[in-house]
């Protein structure tokens, strides 16, 4: 159940994200902006998701974190279709990560315990040890959290995004170009940070969107090229498997 | 009725109206530019009260149930059509909501007013009925019109705030509280001034009304204070009606802002 990430499995290869023939149109156009795309991401999966600028990168991570709602398709969590009551726990496991990091108002602090004031994390409490070994990751620390979140720069304030979903230990990160506008040192962070949680728990998967072609291949094992609202079948940016479409 | 009461004349009425002068100078000499609207609005508000007065009239000698049902039915639409005209965004339905809220709320007030409170018999009695739904409506369309007003510039100005905390598993209740709270603050501001103040630095018309018209102070403000309250329960029953039915409107069942349902005003509607 998407309530419960951690649920261990005896196969950390198990199939996460189905999606299904997902499509999506501009809402005022009717332009299409995805053309119908199957896919699955599976526990251990890296994904790279490259194209130029419009190719619908961004349309399709919205969809799978299910933000946006699909013109066609559907999403299936670990083989269970994702519902309006499963939907929360299925956001719950599939963290989203946006170019620009939103801040909640107030301190550092208050944007990473914001999460736990919502229903759906009600059996967690706030770990200040998880917050400051990531924090450390960060070459941060306790100090930080008490600078206010409308001052950080885009690299600070891209950590803290990313701290305040992995003390909640997603399984799967979506990350839509989460280092494009960052220095070179919040960069090489963020990435250090994502692979340590890639490979704290077997299993948990990742889909990252970059347009920076050796970050792409740094960061991912499978790739998957849009163009124009299309997947690409055969345009790989690396030797590695494909994310099979069938 | 005290016999100190004083009609007033067509004379009285044109001195009067002979005021608006100071307007239109002063419009000139600052160049404001609004001589011809200033016109206008004196035009109207002549022609206006005067129709109304032969309405109520006719109404109150009338003194049957439907008329007066069917006068605070058409008071309550141009109430609520006029609810939806603020703020720079709109979406579909905004005006159903906008009526929907006003009529509901101000009607229920009205009728606990009417049959619980005063206790009017019978209970149409155009003399209470007319003036106390008017009151209402007026104090209920500012607070739903300002409560849809914040309602969109707030999720438009938190939008990826909302967006991150669905993102992050919240509901949309969740997700929306902190939009919809600011809006139903903002419609109930006015109302709670209004409260402080009142007898202070503003005598209500009405009760200036019953005063002019010979009635004991005493007594006025006691029906001043029956109708602060009034006003108070309907518009913070409309504003949040109002605030309740946008959120229904852009949060999906499935916990999705349907952000592209707010659409900014025409021109042509604004």
């Amino acid at each position: 159940m998407p309530h419960s990430p951690l649920a261990s499995s005896t196969d950390a290869h198990r199939v996460l994200i189905e999606a299904h023939q997902l499509e999506r149109h501009a809402s005022a156009s009717g332009r299409c902006l995805l053309y119908p795309v199957s896919l699955q991401l599976y526990g251990g999966d890296r994904v790279a998701v490259t194209g130029p600028s419009g190719a619908g990168k961004s349309v399709l991570l919205r969809l799978l974190s299910l933000l946006d709602a699909p013109d066609g398709g559907q999403i299936r969590w670990c083989g269970v279709a994702v519902n309006r009551q499963t939907i929360l726990g299925y956001r719950r496991s599939v963290a989203y990560l946006k170019q620009r990091a939103t801040m909640l108002d107030g301190t550092v602090a208050d944007n990473l315990h914001a999460p736990f004031a919502l229903k759906i994390y009600s059996d967690l409490r706030y770990s200040p040890v998880t917050v400051l070994n990531l924090l450390a990751a960060a070459g941060r620390d306790a100090s930080f959290l008490q600078k206010n979140a409308g001052e950080l720069s885009g690299g600070e304030a891209q950590i803290t995004a990313l701290i305040r979903v992995l003390q909640l230990a997603p399984t799967v990160l979506l990350l839509d170009e989460p280092t494009a506008s960052l220095d070179p040192a919040s960069q090489a962070i963020v990435e250090a940070m994502v692979d340590q949680w890639f490979a704290a728990v077997p299993g948990r998967a990742l889909a990252w969107v970059s347009h920076d072609p050796a970050q792409a291949e740094r960061i991912s094992n499978r790739s998957l090229h849009l163009q124009a609202g299309r997947v690409q079948p055969n345009d790989s940016i690396s030797p590695k498997p494909q994310v099979s479409i069938p | 009725m005290n016999a100190d009461y004083l009609n007033l004349s067509n004379t009285q009425l044109a001195l009067a109206a002979a005021l608006i002068l100071i307007n239109g100078i002063l419009s000139l000499l600052l160049k404001l530019g609004l001589t011809r609207r200033l016109l206008w609005a004196s035009v109207r508000t002549v022609v206006q009260l005067l129709l109304v007065g032969h309405i109520l009239s006719w109404v109150f000698r009338f003194d049957r149930w439907y008329i007066v049902i069917g006068l605070m039915m058409l008071m309550t639409v141009i109430a609520g059509l006029a609810a939806s005209r603020r703020g720079g965004r709109t979406y579909r339905g905004m005006r159903v909501d906008g009526m929907v809220s006003i009529w509901l709320s101000s009607w229920l007030v009205t009728m606990i007013a009417l049959f619980v409170i005063i206790r009017i018999r019978p209970w149409y009695e155009p003399q209470y009925a007319i003036p106390i739904l008017g009151m209402i409506l007026g104090n209920t369309l500012t607070g739903v019109s300002l409560g849809l007003e914040r309602m969109t510039e707030e999720l438009v100005a938190r939008r990826e705030q909302v967006d991150l905390l669905l993102s992050l598993g919240a509901t949309r209740w969740e997700a929306a509280r902190l939009p919809s709270i600011q809006a139903v603050r903002a419609g109930m501001i006015p109302t709670l001034n209004a409260m402080s103040v009142v007898g202070v630095v503003s005598l209500p018309g009405m009760m200036t009304g019953q005063v002019l018209a010979g009635q004991s102070p005493l007594q006025a403000v006691r029906y001043q204070i029956v109708i602060m309250f009034l006003i108070a329960a309907a518009s913070a029953l409309g504003t949040t009606l109002a605030v309740l039915a946008t959120y229904w409107r852009l949060f999906s069942p499935e916990h999705r802002f349907r952000a592209e349902r707010l659409v900014a005003r025409t021109a042509s509607k604004a």
